[in-house]
């Protein structure tokens, strides 16, 4: 059986810290940093990546476009 | 195996050729003027999205209002007009008519499209009008600073109804979305929202239907969105969007409301 | 379409010379004492003449905002209205003029302010000639004394409008929209098929960057550069300045008038010449460009000028500017609807220049 595994890569500088990709992701993979960017606002990062499976929900609810995602297909 | 899977590493993840998502290659590399949170940015992309699946960039026209959104030619990569307060469907009107086989569409907030632009609106339906317009409902002038718009909400407070707004004496919320799917020249007309990636796939069908049915000739396809506006709500993006499923959803139900030229009962 | 005699009303001219300009499109709304021009356009079907579009708008607001949307894609777009319909037209002239788009509006002037009357006016000469709208602009201002020159204004303006990407206004009246005349007709001029300038929003191609059509800088600074762009193009379009002069060699005063009125003055000029006073008229065929120079010219001939205008004194104040003090400038006119006769002017003329 084929298992998805994903990962997203956050453009930090371009962030505003609105937390839709946070109530969008199903399996609680995103927490936003206590850092804040140049801009002063926390980001979005993958605190817990391996639960990550690519479904894009974080993507495609991001006003700014921040989120690319990526995917692989595991062997189990 | 599941640890097998879980112990990937990111690095080995993250590799061109398993980019399966990305921001639209027609949405600008200018930083959205919108705040945090805010349901336009997401608008936009996906009609880039759309226009840019659909192949149709180079026969594609659009129509800027007055309002937040007034500098959208900063961000997605088409050709656009910049209307006065209202006039968008008239400007859309004219390039239309003028350019028969190109698509149109004017994207427009609620005080724009609802308030100043009644008149504009209610007429480009009317005739029939072969274009697509993009309705951004916040209840709210965001620009401005929060004051009360025609598609406030009954009670809802605003800048310039701080007590809250009283029907009896500052009007009715107003549906113009069914008022316009009441008219002959309507073709399509449909309501959706952004807030939530299922939310955000239905709107993507919509639009990308609204912007196909321009080649059917046969009147005005609109796609109202009901957005959020957590500058002007004075609250948080994501308690905002909680409010307005609470609040704005039971007065603006989301849905088709006229689809191929018929009304959904 | 050959060139062709035809008695027409000035309003007729105005449609039928439209659609031999090869005009793509006209907007415009009903408004007395021009509804001519859009019920011509109507009955002649320009659609199967030329392929040329013609709406009727939903209000002066739709019309003029048609106009923006169809200029923007480059094409030679038409409007015309009267008045009260030209006030409603002002917030998407600002619009139009700042983005710099080209297009002739007509305004058929009747008698002001409020709703006024249906009868002929010069009373909107400061509306078109200063900007009208808000913010610091101008129209290009042709004022047609004819039928003949109300048709021929029309391909004029078309090519003043996309020489210097600027709204030109035809500056006419009741008097002339109604009245019929022997007209010659120009020969058809085919509708451009290729809208090829670099500025038009026609969808953007690869080989460009996208065209944005817009009268918006939030920048202070850009916009102050927008503004010396206007400005340097009306410096420009000064070259356009037109002007007749009549009986002016000899004449000892002048009296400048345009339009209607400079047809009426015509006859005062042959009156005054019988009672052995030398007057000669000037009549501003541009009124933005304004005939200054020429104006100053005659300055060091004439005893004194009457600016007569139907109106209460408007262009006076430009040729005020151009006599800067030198010799006596007087205004004279009817107005609110009322057209002053040849009598009327000479006894103006006497009383007001020659008797001083």
């Amino acid at each position: 059986m084929a298992k998805q595994r994903g990962a997203i890569v956050v453009d930090i500088e371009r962030c505003k810290g609105c937390e839709l990709c946070i109530e969008a992701c199903p399996t609680s993979v995103l927490r936003m940093e206590r850092k804040v960017n140049g801009k002063g606002y926390h980001f979005a990062y993958m605190e817990d990546p391996g639960e990550c499976t690519g479904c894009i929900n974080c993507a495609i609810v991001c006003p700014d476009g921040v989120i690319s995602v990526y995917r692989v297909k595991v062997e189990a | 195996m599941s640890i097998h899977v879980k112990s990937m590493d990111v690095k080995d993840i993250i590799k061109k050729e398993n980019l399966v998502y990305k921001k639209s290659p027609l949405m600008t590399d200018n930083v959205l003027s919108y705040c945090p949170g805010c349901g336009h940015g997401t608008v936009h992309n996906i009609i880039a999205e759309v226009i840019e699946e659909l192949g149709i960039q180079s026969q594609t026209i659009a129509v800027a209002p007055v309002g937040c959104s007034v500098l959208a030619y900063e961000f997605v990569d088409i050709d656009w007009l910049q209307a006065a307060h209202g006039r968008a469907p008239a400007v859309a009107t004219g390039l239309k008519r003028v350019m028969p086989d190109k698509y149109i569409f004017t994207y427009q907030g609620d005080g724009d499209l609802a308030a100043i632009g009644t008149g504009e609106t209610i007429h480009a339906c009317n005739r029939g009008e072969h274009i697509t317009i993009i309705f951004i409902n916040n209840g709210i002038y965001g620009m401005t600073g929060g004051q009360m718009a025609p598609t406030t909400l009954a009670g809802m407070v605003s800048s310039t109804s701080p007590y809250g707004r009283d029907v009896s004496t500052m009007g009715n919320p107003m549906k113009i979305t069914e008022l316009v799917a009441q008219l002959p020249g309507t073709y399509y007309v449909t309501r959706q929202a952004v807030h939530k990636p299922s939310n955000v796939r239905k709107t993507k069908r919509a639009i990308r239907k609204a912007f196909e049915n321009q080649t059917l000739k046969k009147g005005v396809s609109l796609v109202e969105v009901v957005s959020n506006c957590n500058s002007g709500w004075k609250m948080s993006p994501v308690k905002s969007n909680k409010w307005m499923e609470e609040n704005m959803f039971s007065f603006y139900p989301l849905g088709d409301i006229k689809v191929d030229g018929e009304l959904v009962k | 379409m050959k060139k062709e005699l035809r008695l027409l009303k000035g309003n007729e001219a105005i449609a039928e010379a439209a659609i031999r300009a090869g005009a793509d499109a006209y907007f415009g709304y009903p408004i007395t004492p021009q509804s001519e021009v859009l019920e011509y356009l109507m009955m002649e079907k320009p659609e199967e003449r030329t392929g040329m579009v013609v709406l009727q708008a939903e209000s002066e607001l739709g019309a003029i905002n048609m106009v923006f949307g169809a200029a923007g894609a480059g094409r030679r777009v038409i409007t015309s209205s009267s008045s009260p319909g030209i006030s409603l037209f002002q917030e998407g002239i600002s619009y139009i003029a700042s983005a710099e788009l080209p297009c002739v509006l007509v305004n058929v002037v009747r008698g002001g302010p409020g709703l006024g009357t249906i009868q002929p006016s010069q009373a909107d000469y400061f509306q078109a000639t200063k900007g009208g709208g808000h913010g610091d602009y101008h129209l290009l201002v042709l004022a047609p004394a004819s039928v003949q020159e109300m048709a021929d204004f029309v391909p004029l303006g078309f090519d003043l409008a996309f020489k210097y990407r600027n709204p030109v206004m035809i500056l006419t009246d009741g008097l002339i929209g109604q009245m019929m005349e022997k007209v010659e007709l120009f020969e058809q001029i085919p509708r451009a098929t290729e809208f090829d300038q670099d500025w038009v929003a026609t969808g953007k191609t690869p080989d460009r960057e996208r065209n944005i059509i817009t009268s918006l800088d939030l920048q202070a600074v850009q916009m102050e550069k927008r503004n010396l762009r206007l400005q340097e193009k009306y410096r420009k379009m000064q070259a356009e300045v037109r002007f007749e002069e009549i009986a002016c060699e000899d004449a000892e005063y002048l009296i400048i008038a345009y339009g209607s009125s400079a047809r009426v003055c015509q006859k005062t000029i042959q009156q005054a010449r019988d009672k052995g006073i030398k007057a000669g008229l000037l009549r501003p065929v541009t009124l933005y460009p304004f005939p200054t120079k020429a104006i100053q010219v005659l300055t060091e001939k004439v005893k004194g000028i009457l600016s007569v205008e139907m109106n209460a004194g408007q262009m006076v104040e430009d040729v005020r500017l151009a006599v800067n003090g030198k010799i006596p400038v007087e205004h004279y006119g009817r107005f609110g609807g009322m057209v002053h006769s040849p009598n009327e002017v000479l006894e103006a003329l006497e009383e007001k220049i020659v008797k001083p």
